[in-house]
C-alpha cells in the first residue's frame, strides 16, 4: 500500500490548503458580517448604458 | 446601486465602469443543452441495450461496453461540465461586479472544452480507452483536459482578484474547491505511462491503482457533480426567488465541514475488497459524517423559499430548483447508508447503484441545471419564458422517468442480490447459475428504459421551450454598470493594503498545490516502481505477452462496465466463484479491472473454469452456451487479426512500470505469442474450427480468461459442467 504515500500527504495537502484558505478569509474579516451578503446578492445593479435599452423597456 | 459596500464611499476611491461578458455564458449554455441532449440519449440507448441484446446491432462502436462510458462521460463532463462553466461565468462576474478575467481566455476554455468532448466521442466508441470507470479518456487527451483546467482557473481567480466586491460570496467558495481539487484528482488519476498515442497504461496496479481510482471516482462526484452545484444552488436559488438565503452562517459551515469530509469518503467503493480494513472503515465512517453537511445544505436551499412556496407552483425555473434539492436530499440520505458495510453487502455490485447514481445526476443535477437554465436563457437573451406549461409538462415527465427509474433499479438490485446469496439447508446455492439472476430483472431493465425515455422527451421539451423563449428575445446593447474599485478605506485593520494582492493568497495556494503534486511526484514515482515495493509472491506471475495483449481487448471492449474481478470474503461469493481474493494477485493489473457492477458474473475466478471451446462459443453467440444471456456478441473478434506491432513494446512498458518481464521475453514477446496462440487453437480447430482463428483476437482474448485468477485461486479438483441451457 505504498500509494498512501502519495494519498495521505495529498489529501493532508488539499485539507492543510483549505485550512489555510479558511484562516486567510477568517482573519480578512470575510465572517465578521453574516448577515448584508445574503441581501446585497440580490440587488441588480443599474445598467447605465441608456442607448443600450430599447425605450420601453427602461424603468 | 451603483454603490454595494458596507462603509460608505470615500473621495479616495475610484468609480469604474465595466460590462460584463455574457456572451460566453450564452455560448456554454448552447453547448449545455446541446450535449446534454446526446448524453441522455446514449444513455437510453444502453439502457435499451440491457434490456434487449439484440440492439447492440454486432457493431463494435455500437457495443454497451463501449457506449456506456461514452455515456457517463457524456452526462458529467459535457452535460454538467459546460452547465458549470455557463453558470459559475455568469454569477461570479456578477459576485464578483468585474468582467471575466481574459476574454480570449475564456474564448479558449470554450473551445477547449467544446474539443476536449469531441476527442471521446470520437475515441470512446473505437476502444480507445484507459479503462478507468469515469477517467477512459486516453493520456493525450488528459493533457489537453488539465490545460484547458489551468486556463479555466487563471481565468476565475483573474477575475476573483479584480473584484469590486470585498466580501467573497459562499457560493464563490464552492467554486473555488471545486478548481482546485478537481485539477489534483485528475492529475494524481491519470498517471500513466504511453505505449503508443492512444494506447497508455496506469502508473498504479491492482489495489493500489483501485483506491486512486475511486478516490477520484468518489470526488469527482463530490467536486464536480456536488460542490460546484452547490455553488450555483447558493446563487441562483435567491436570484429566481428573490429572497436572501435562510442562514447565511450556515452555508459557510456548510461549505467548509463538506470540503473537509468529502475527500475521504472515497474507499465506501472498495468494501470487502482487498484494500485494508481500516480504510474501508476510514471510508465508511467520512460517507455517514458527509450526511450533516449534506442535509444541512439541502435544507438551507429549500428554507430560502420559506414564504415564497406558491411561487414553486408558478414558477418553472424554482420548481426544478426546489425538486433538485429534494432529489439531492434523498440522494445524499441514501449514499451514506449505503457506505454501511453490512448495507454495501447487499447493494455492490447490483443495480441500486446506478439507480442511486441517477437520483443524483438525473435529479439533482439535471433538475438544477433546468432551473439555471429558465433563470439565465430569458436574461441573456432578453425574452420571457416561452411556455410555462410547457415547462411544467417537462417537470412531470423528467420526475416521472426518474421515479421509474429508481424504483425499478431498487427492485432488479435487491431482487438480484437477494437471489445471489439465497442459499438451502444444505449450504448450497439456490440459484447457482448466474444466468438465473439475470432474466430475473430483464424486466425491470425494460422499466428503467422507459424511465430514462421519458427523461429524454423531458429533455427535448426543454430544449424546444428554450429555443423559442431565445429567438423571441429583443436585441439590446451592451449593458454597463459602475462600481467603486476595492481599496485601503473598506479593508479592516491589519489586513493587506493593496486590493490586488487579496487575491494572490489563493492564486498561491493553487500554485503550491500544482508545484507540491509535481514535487511528490517526481519523488515518490520513482520508488513506486522499485521492485523491492512489488509484493513478491512466486506463485503469482506477470501475464504472458499473449494473455496481457488478451487483456487490452478486455479494455477495449470496455468489459469491465458489467464484470466486475474481484471476489469478497462471503460464503455466497466463495460458493458461486471460489476463493476470496487477494490483495497480492493483482500486482501486475496495469490497470485493475475490478469493476464497479455485476450485470454478468464475477470473473476473477474464470481461468480454467470451462473449456477453450466454451468461450470461443460464447464469445461468437453468449446464448449458444448461456440461454436467456444479455450479453452483446463479439462477432467482430473473430475477424480481426491480431496486432502483433506493439507488443513488445507494450511489455517494454509494463517492465518500467515494475512487471518483472525478462529482456529475452520483451524481444520474443511476437514469437512467444504466437507459439501460445497456437497452442490455444489446437483445441479449438480439433472442434472443427477453422484454422485461420490462430491469427484473431478472439484467441489472444481467451488466453487471457483463461489465464485470470488461476495463479492463486484454486483450481476446482472436478471438472465443471457446462452450465444447463435450460432457464428455470
Amino acid at each position: 500500500m505504498e500509494i498512501l504515500i502519495i494519498l495521505l500527504p495529498l489529501a493532508l495537502l488539499l485539507g492543510a490548503t483549505f485550512i489555510g484558505a479558511f484562516i486567510w478569509s477568517a482573519r480578512q474579516g470575510q465572517y465578521d458580517d453574516l448577515e448584508t451578503p445574503r441581501f446585497r446578492m440580490l440587488l441588480e445593479e443599474k445598467n447605465i448604458n441608456r442607448s443600450s435599452t430599447p425605450r420601453e423597456d427602461r424603468k | 446601486m451603483s454603490s454595494t459596500h458596507t462603509s460608505p464611499p470615500t473621495a479616495n476611491r475610484r468609480l469604474e465602469t465595466f460590462s460584463y461578458d455574457d456572451q460566453i455564458v450564452k455560448s456554454f449554455v448552447i453547448a449545455t443543452v446541446l450535449w446534454g441532449a446526446v448524453a441522455i440519449l446514449l444513455g437510453v440507448v444502453i439502457a435499451f441495450q440491457l434490456a434487449e441484446w439484440r440492439l447492440n446491432f454486432g457493431v463494435p462502436w455500437l457495443t454497451f461496453g463501449r457506449l456506456r462510458p461514452l455515456h457517463t462521460n457524456a452526462a458529467i463532463f459535457a452535460f454538467c461540465g459546460n452547465a458549470i462553466f455557463a453558470g459559475i461565468y455568469y454569477s461570479h462576474q456578477r459576485l464578483c461586479k468585474a468582467r471575466l478575467f481574459s476574454d480570449l481566455l475564456s474564448r479558449i476554455h470554450f473551445w477547449g472544452w467544446q474539443v476536449i468532448i469531441v476527442l471521446a466521442a470520437v475515441t470512446l466508441p473505437f476502444g480507445i480507452t484507459t479503462g478507468k470507470e469515469y477517467a477512459e479518456l486516453e493520456w493525450p487527451i488528459d493533457l489537453l483536459i488539465t490545460t484547458i483546467w489551468v486556463v479555466f482557473a487563471v481565468n476565475f481567480f483573474g477575475t476573483l482578484v479584480r473584484r469590486r466586491e470585498r466580501h467573497i460570496y459562499v457560493a464563490i467558495w464552492f467554486y473555488i474547491a471545486t478548481i482546485v481539487t478537481v485539477a489534483v484528482l485528475h492529475i494524481v488519476n491519470s498517471m500513466e505511462l504511453p505505449v503508443t498515442l492512444l494506447k497508455s497504461y496506469s502508473l498504479y496496479s491492482g489495489v493500489q491503482d483501485a483506491l486512486v481510482q475511486w478516490w477520484y471516482g468518489h470526488n469527482a462526484v463530490a467536486f464536480f457533480l456536488t460542490t460546484p452545484f452547490l455553488g450555483l444552488m447558493y446563487y441562483f436559488i435567491p436570484k429566481a426567488a428573490n429572497r436572501p438565503v435562510y442562514w447565511y452562517r450556515l452555508s459557510i459551515i456548510h461549505f467548509w465541514s463538506l470540503v473537509f469530509i468529502y475527500i475521504w469518503a472515497g474507499p465506501h467503493h472498495l468494501l470487502y475488497t482487498t484494500l485494508p480494513e481500516w480504510a474501508q472503515t476510514l471510508g465508511m465512517v467520512f460517507s455517514i459524517a458527509l450526511w450533516m453537511p449534506s442535509w444541512g445544505g439541502m435544507i438551507n436551499g429549500l428554507m430560502t423559499l420559506r414564504g415564497v412556496w406558491d411561487k414553486v407552483r408558478t414558477e418553472p425555473g424554482l420548481r426544478f430548483m426546489a425538486t433538485s434539492l429534494t432529489f439531492y436530499g434523498m440522494a445524499t440520505f441514501e449514499g451514506p447508508l449505503l457506505s454501511i458495510k453490512s448495507v454495501n453487502a447487499i447493494a455492490h455490485f447490483t443495480d441500486w447503484i446506478p439507480g442511486h447514481v441517477h437520483s443524483g445526476t438525473i435529479g439533482w443535477n439535471y433538475m438544477m441545471i433546468a432551473g439555471v437554465l429558465f433563470y439565465l436563457v430569458p436574461k441573456l437573451w432578453n425574452s420571457e419564458l416561452y411556455s410555462k406549461k410547457l415547462a411544467n409538462l417537462q417537470f412531470w415527465f423528467a420526475t416521472i422517468g426518474l421515479v421509474f427509474y429508481i424504483v425499478s433499479m431498487w427492485v432488479a438490485g435487491i431482487t438480484q442480490s437477494l437471489m445471489w446469496r439465497a442459499m438451502d439447508d444444505a449450504g448450497r446455492l439456490i440459484y447457482p447459475n448466474f444466468i438465473e439472476t439475470v432474466v430475473k430483472i430483464v424486466p425491470m431493465y425494460w422499466v428503467r428504459a422507459i424511465g430514462g425515455t421519458l427523461v429524454l422527451v423531458s429533455f427535448f421539451l426543454m430544449i424546444y421551450n428554450l429555443y423559442m423563449t431565445a429567438k423571441r428575445g429583443k436585441k439590446r446593447g451592451v449593458e454597463v454598470y459602475e462600481s467603486y474599485a476595492l481599496d485601503d478605506s473598506s479593508l479592516e485593520p491589519g489586513a493587506s493594503s493593496h486590493r490586488k494582492l487579496e487575491g494572490l493568497p489563493m492564486v498561491f495556494s493553487v500554485l503550491s498545490v500544482v508545484a507540491i503534486l509535481v514535487g511528490s511526484a517526481i519523488e515518490i514515482v520513482p520508488s513506486l516502481m522499485a521492485k523491492n515495493y512489488i509484493v513478491k509472491m512466486d506463485v503469482v506471475r506477470p501475464y504472458t505477452p499473449l494473455e496481457l495483449y488478451g487483456r487490452d481487448i478486455y479494455i477495449r471492449e470496455g468489459c469491465y462496465t458489467c464484470h466486475s474481478q474481484t471476489v469478497r470474503p462471503m460464503t455466497h461469493e466463495v460458493l458461486r466463484y471460489g476463493k476470496p481474493s487477494e490483495a497480492a494477485e493483482f500486482v501486475y493489473d496495469h490497470p485493475f479491472q475490478w469493476g464497479s457492477k455485476r450485470t454478468g458474473p464475477d470473473l476473477a475466478r474464470a481461468g480454467g473454469k470451462y473449456p477453450h471451446m466454451w468461450h470461443y462459443k460464447h464469445f461468437y453467440d453468449p446464448r449458444a452456451v448461456t440461454a436467456g444471456s444479455i450479453m452483446p456478441r463479439y462477432t467482430w473478434l473473430f475477424d480481426n487479426k491480431i496486432d502483433y506491432s506493439t507488443l513488445s513494446k507494450k511489455l517494454a512498458v509494463m517492465k518500467k512500470l515494475g512487471v518483472p518481464y525478462a529482456t529475452e521475453e520483451i524481444t520474443n514477446a511476437v514469437a512467444i505469442a504466437q507459439a501460445q496462440a497456437a497452442e490455444i487453437s489446437k483445441e479449438l480447430v480439433e472442434n472443427g474450427v477453422p484454422a485461420k482463428i490462430e491469427q484473431m483476437e478472439v484467441v489472444a482474448l481467451i488466453s487471457y480468461m483463461q489465464r485470470l485468477g488461476v495463479d492463486y485461486g484454486q483450481l476446482p479438483e472436478t471438472p465443471v459442467e457446462l452450465p444447463s441451457t435450460e432457464v428455470k
